[in-house]
């Protein structure tokens, strides 16, 4: 168990574990796996407020697994992760969460996505006018406002 | 205690309906004071200004007060309610942190009773609003397309927000089933408006516009009531309201941004809480006269809470969608807003469109779904889904129920001692029934757009926006807890301007309602003041 401020070495080789399970990396897609080192400090880093609920969903974790994840094969590492889902709660769905909004920032990511490498502010987006003769049909329809006594 | 000098009248909160009753009744030139729990906003810290912007919808932007736990919030115990509060606390309210979605009530919603035979009838109709409704679209900037031939004539001073990508797949859908839909009124400006300038689609609109796009009465109202002499104190929260011997409000008790206790007299005391903020309030102020809260002989302050239950229903299609690069709302329908009880139940729902979402949000949601695979897999499958998402929500008329409540927290109390609310609800089974009408028209809609992998969200967990009916409007006492002019039945001299006093919930978003109806509340005491307390 551990101070619920904190991460223990532990926890943190099982979250490289289990984040690269959730996102490894790929080829196919030239983008890291979520355990990519750079990914792993933005967590670390912007952990707060969630540094408890995730140290509780990797204390689960290691209950589950009975040793470091990293040193499980690959079917039994499925299988912990599976009942990790089914099991981990609010805490397992943090830690699965912080994975991901860290890993959905990461620039070779985003860049993979096609998306922009900025903040939406202050240049925004351009939004296509549409087509509004797609309204006629509605606008040929006669009013039907329910009449109020 | 420091006790201050006596105001004219006392402004509780500077929301939505604050605001406006507080813009309203600066004309009068009395001394008008209001206080707030929050503080000035500073847009240069909304979460659309950092890379980091979706993140902090889950951390300090979260729409959940419990979540968010920011010094101006106070918690809420929310756990015996499948639906949880969400709200903002700060100058501005909760217009700081809404979609801006801008439907009307519909004229026959003050008159259910009558139509359909449930809950009651408001004492006021839609004709005595319109006038407030108009003024309250000018000056919050309203955009739409004036002319839905299934919704109130409104008259938007801005053209309807561009259809962009989701639209026309939304349009289409709805046109091949022969079902109404119409571009939403939003409070997003869509041309330079009253010294806002114009949207510039930053996606999502809700946790606020850095912009300055999107109406919140930090800066609609409140720099006209400001420079109208009304003042404003921040972080001063109220505590409870005395009264005197002769069963007058006699001014509120509140701490002042440092934690100190100051008490201050007011001729007239504004409650403008919210529907859970409000009832807490009232329920507190207990006194030998009151004892069971102010303004409560009734005994229905806090009861008939009514959320709206949302039943929400999305999917992917092939074709790019809008995603996080608009306002997340931008077209509504009213096809099923009216009661058909061939449907199985009484009433019935808008329906409002939700363009797309940002790529963290779609991986953490997807994930949770289950769509969203762990593995090898995941890359292929969350390029399929992202970008790729129309989402359709029924929000669903919630009628009153007196078992539906809030009461103070034994135990809970916010960082001044002050006993938080306790929410209890159920969502009943009209309701219910209702919820899954709209999943299976939502299904329809998304599958005449083509979408697959189709999700649900029955209600929306965290989807208690719309906080109303815990202090009602009515004429007779015994069953209403404000008159028709919302003047506390009790204490000649409290009124309440928030969505308390909504006595059915429509099934629209309120807020354009709420503020018209304290513009329409600000008018009557203004035609009334001869004698006010009579």
């Amino acid at each position: 168990m551990s101070a619920a401020n904190e991460l223990t070495s532990a926890h943190r080789d099982d979250l490289r574990s289990v984040a690269a399970m959730i996102v490894p990396a790929s080829e196919e897609y030239k983008v890291p796996g979520a355990d990519d080192p750079a990914i792993q400090a933005d967590m670390l880093a912007t952990l707060g407020r969630d540094t408890a609920l995730v140290a509780q969903a990797l204390d689960h974790l290691a209950r589950l697994a009975g040793q470091p994840l990293a040193e499980l094969d690959t079917a039994k590492r499925e299988v912990i992760a599976n009942e990790f889902r089914a099991t981990g709660g609010a805490a397992a769905a943090t830690l699965v969460r912080v994975v991901l909004q860290c890993y959905y920032r990461d620039e070779r990511v985003l860049r993979s996505l096609g998306l922009e490498l900025r903040a939406p502010f202050p240049k925004g987006y351009t939004l296509n006018e549409g087509d509004w003769a797609l309204l006629d049909p509605v606008r040929a329809r006669p009013a039907q406002l329910r009449r109020a006594p | 205690m420091n006790k201050h000098d006596p105001v004219d009248v006392l402004i509780i909160g500077a929301g939505a309906s604050g605001a406006a009753v507080a813009w309203s009744l600066a004309e009068t030139k009395m001394h008008i004071l209001c206080l707030d729990q929050g503080g000035w906003m500073n847009p240069s810290d909304y979460p659309s200004t950092g890379r980091d912007w979706e993140a902090k919808f889950y951390g300090d932007w979260s729409t959940s007060p419990n979540i968010r736990g920011r010094p101006e919030d106070y918690p809420i115990n929310d756990d015996n309610s499948p639906i949880k509060v969400v709200n903002f606390n700060g100058v501005g309210g909760s217009t700081v942190m809404y979609t801006a979605h801008w439907p009307r009530l519909h004229p026959s919603d003050f008159k259910v009773k009558t139509l359909d035979g449930v809950a009651d009838d408001w004492p006021i109709d839609y004709d005595a609003l319109t006038p407030f409704f108009e003024e309250n679209d000018r000056i919050m900037g309203v955009s739409g397309l004036s002319g839905d031939p299934m919704s109130p004539l409104t008259h938007p001073p801005m053209p309807p927000q561009p259809l962009g990508l989701s639209g026309p797949l939304i349009g289409k859908a709805m046109n091949k089933l022969g079902w109404h839909w119409w571009p939403s009124d939003t409070t997003v400006a869509t041309m330079d408006y009253e010294g806002r300038a114009r949207c510039i689609n930053l996606g999502h609109c809700t946790p606020a516009c850095a912009q300055g796009a999107k109406a919140s009465t930090d800066i609609t109202y409140w720099p006209h009531a400001l420079r109208a002499g009304v003042e404003l104190k921040t972080h001063c929260r109220v505590r409870e309201i005395l009264t005197n011997e002769d069963g007058m409000a006699s001014g509120v008790v509140y701490y002042d941004k440092d934690g100190v206790e100051q008490f201050q007299p007011a001729e007239v005391v504004i409650i403008a809480c919210n529907g859970v903020g409000t009832p807490r309030l009232l329920l507190n102020s207990v006194s030998g006269r009151f004892p069971n809260g102010l303004a409560n002989s009734s005994g229905l302050v806090g009861k008939n809470l009514m959320f709206h239950p949302y039943a929400q229903i999305y999917g992917f299609v092939q074709e790019p969608t809008d995603s996080n690069r608009a306002p997340p709302t931008c077209l509504w329908s009213k096809e099923f807003y009216d009661t058909d009880l061939s449907r199985g139940f009484v009433r019935g729902y808008g329906i409002q469109f939700v363009r797309g979402a940002g790529p963290v949000f779609e991986a953490v949601a997807s994930e949770q779904k289950g769509i969203l695979p762990w593995g090898a897999e995941h890359h292929r499958v969350f390029r399929k889904l992202n970008g790729h998402r129309l989402g359709v929500s029924a929000i669903c008329e919630d009628l009153p129920e007196e078992h539906n409540r809030v009461t103070l927290d034994p135990v809970l109390k916010d960082s001044h001692g002050i006993p938080a609310p306790r929410i209890d609800y159920t969502i009943s089974e009209n309701s219910r029934k209702m919820m899954e009408h709209g999943l299976a028209r939502g299904r329809e809609i998304l599958e005449a757009a083509g979408a697959t992998d189709i999700c649900t969200n029955s209600p929306i967990p965290w989807g208690g926006w719309h906080l109303l009916g815990t202090a009602r409007m009515g004429t007779d006492p015994s069953r209403s807890v404000v008159n028709e002019w919302g003047r506390s039945h009790d204490v000649k001299n409290l009124f309440i301007v928030d969505g308390s006093v909504f006595v059915t919930s429509g099934g629209v978003n309120p807020t354009s309602t709420i503020q018209a109806i304290a513009l329409y509340v600000a008018d009557q005491m203004k035609q009334r003041l001869a004698n006010l307390f009579d």
